[in-house]
């Protein structure tokens, strides 16, 4: 069977997945690296503000996790991790405030710094540290008449934003980096809420961390894949039908064509739902697969490094990772 | 470092058969590393378990009677390093390719 060795397939059946007769891919390939390279096909199929979305075709499932599990816990990026309060009169708690101040996403690029260690001074260097300042007083505006109602005539610095965040260059880091490549990606994320009295005066400490440490760490919004949906009309379906048959998918995934034939115009963005084995006089007009070795990755960004950047950056922990352990093995 | 480790019990066993221990790794790793290793044809069994999730331990097994256990670790990880440069300079062309088109339809 040639086309099966060209995709190999797992049939999603109304109560089982299985798999395709012919396909021993899975259980006993043998495992060559010429053979792999051979195999490997990578497409990148979108890239714009809402993250790049690339097919990995070709991989075995821990590889394809492997680099999913990586962009999410082992690619470094920046985040606030010390925060000291000189004075905080408003009514969120110090602690509550310190890890919301963790989680603010920051611009910084995490390649051009280095982890913090035991060596390093209490305060951090400028190579392993970034520092800000958050200096917010909540007052009346004297000039407000009184019939005057909203919070933002009558109050000045009310609400506490990101946008309130002051980077303080440490040494010579203000001959390298600027306020918009370090400071915070968003400026409108809403810290805290004043009233006139309340004020707030924090130092922020920012390090180099991992996020399998802690989520704040993480690179990436999502990062995940799935595997790509195929379906097939084993006979034409037409009239009612075949709109009946186009429900049962998601939208775009069956056209109609002029005649009232149903057909498959898209499966790619299938959810994959089985749906139609609801209705008996349908569920042998379709079969459900899932490409086996095809991979859909969407990794979305959190905004300080670009998603093909951290794909890269996530493929390149795991080739250390295997070097240091070569090197240690060859060492001995 | 000293990441990689031993584990005791198998000195009667010649040297095909040995469980080393990884400090700090994980499934991720592991996992990738085990698929790896149990496609070749020397191997009789590979597997690996993180004993406790709370320790950063990775408990790798390897099980041959044709050759040195320790050597397949290395072909395993060297395999895995050259399938990751290889994943690497794919997905860089790509991409290249990928901006040098949007560009153009851009422009």
């Amino acid at each position: 069977m040639p086309k099966t060795s060209q995709q190999p397939l797992l049939y999603m059946e109304e109560y089982r997945v299985k798999q395709d007769p012919q396909d021993y891919g899975l259980a006993d390939e043998v495992f060559n690296i010429d053979i792999f390279k051979q195999k490997l096909k990578v497409t990148i199929v979108r890239n714009d503000e809402e993250g790049l979305e690339f097919d990995l075709i070709g991989v075995y499932p821990a590889i394809a996790n492997a680099f999913r599990r990586l962009m999410l816990s082992e690619v470094p990026s920046m985040a606030i991790e010390k925060v000291y309060i000189y004075n905080n009169t408003s009514i969120i708690q110090d602690e509550v405030l310190a890890h919301r101040m963790g989680l603010l996403p920051l611009k910084a690029d995490p390649r051009l710094f280095t982890y913090r260690t035991e060596e390093s001074p209490e305060n951090g260097t400028e190579q392993d540290t970034l520092e800000y300042e958050l200096k917010v007083k909540c007052t009346r505006r004297k000039d407000a008449s009184k019939d005057q109602s909203t919070f933002d005539e009558i109050y000045k610095n009310h609400k506490v934003f990101s946008g309130h965040l002051k980077w303080l260059p440490k040494g010579k880091q203000g001959q390298i980096y600027t306020e918009s490549s370090v400071g915070c990606i968003h400026e409108d994320i809403l810290i805290a809420q004043l009233r006139p009295g309340h004020e707030m005066d924090l130092r922020l400490i920012a390090v180099k961390g991992l996020g399998k440490d802690h989520a704040k760490f993480s690179p990436v919004a999502t990062a995940y894949y799935r595997l790509l949906p195929l379906i097939k009309l084993n006979r034409e379906v037409s009239g009612k039908d075949a709109y009946l048959l186009q429900s049962c998918f998601s939208p775009g995934v069956i056209g109609i064509d002029e005649n009232e034939n149903a057909y498959v115009k898209d499966a790619r963005y299938d959810s994959g739902s089985r749906n139609v084995y609801r209705y008996s006089h349908l569920a042998d007009a379709v079969t459900l697969a899932r490409v086996r070795d095809h991979y859909i990755f969407t990794v979305e960004s959190v905004g300080a490094l670009k998603p093909e950047v951290i794909f890269i950056e996530a493929v390149k922990v795991l080739k250390k990772k295997c070097r240091s352990f070569i090197d240690e093995i060859e060492a001995e | 470092m000293g990441a990689l480790a031993e584990l005791a019990g198998d000195e009667k066993n010649g040297e095909g058969s040995r469980t080393f221990v990884f400090t700090n790794e994980g499934h991720t790793l592991g996992n990738a590393l085990k698929t790896i290793i149990a496609r070749y044809p020397e191997v009789d069994f590979v597997g690996y378990t993180i004993p406790h999730p709370t320790e950063q331990k990775l408990h790798f097994r390897i099980q041959s009677h044709r050759e040195r256990a320790i050597d397949l670790l290395k072909r395993g990880l060297e395999d895995l390093e050259a399938l990751c440069d290889h994943t690497i300079d794919t997905f860089q062309t790509e991409m290249n390719n990928f901006n040098a088109t949007t560009t153009v339809e851009n422009t």
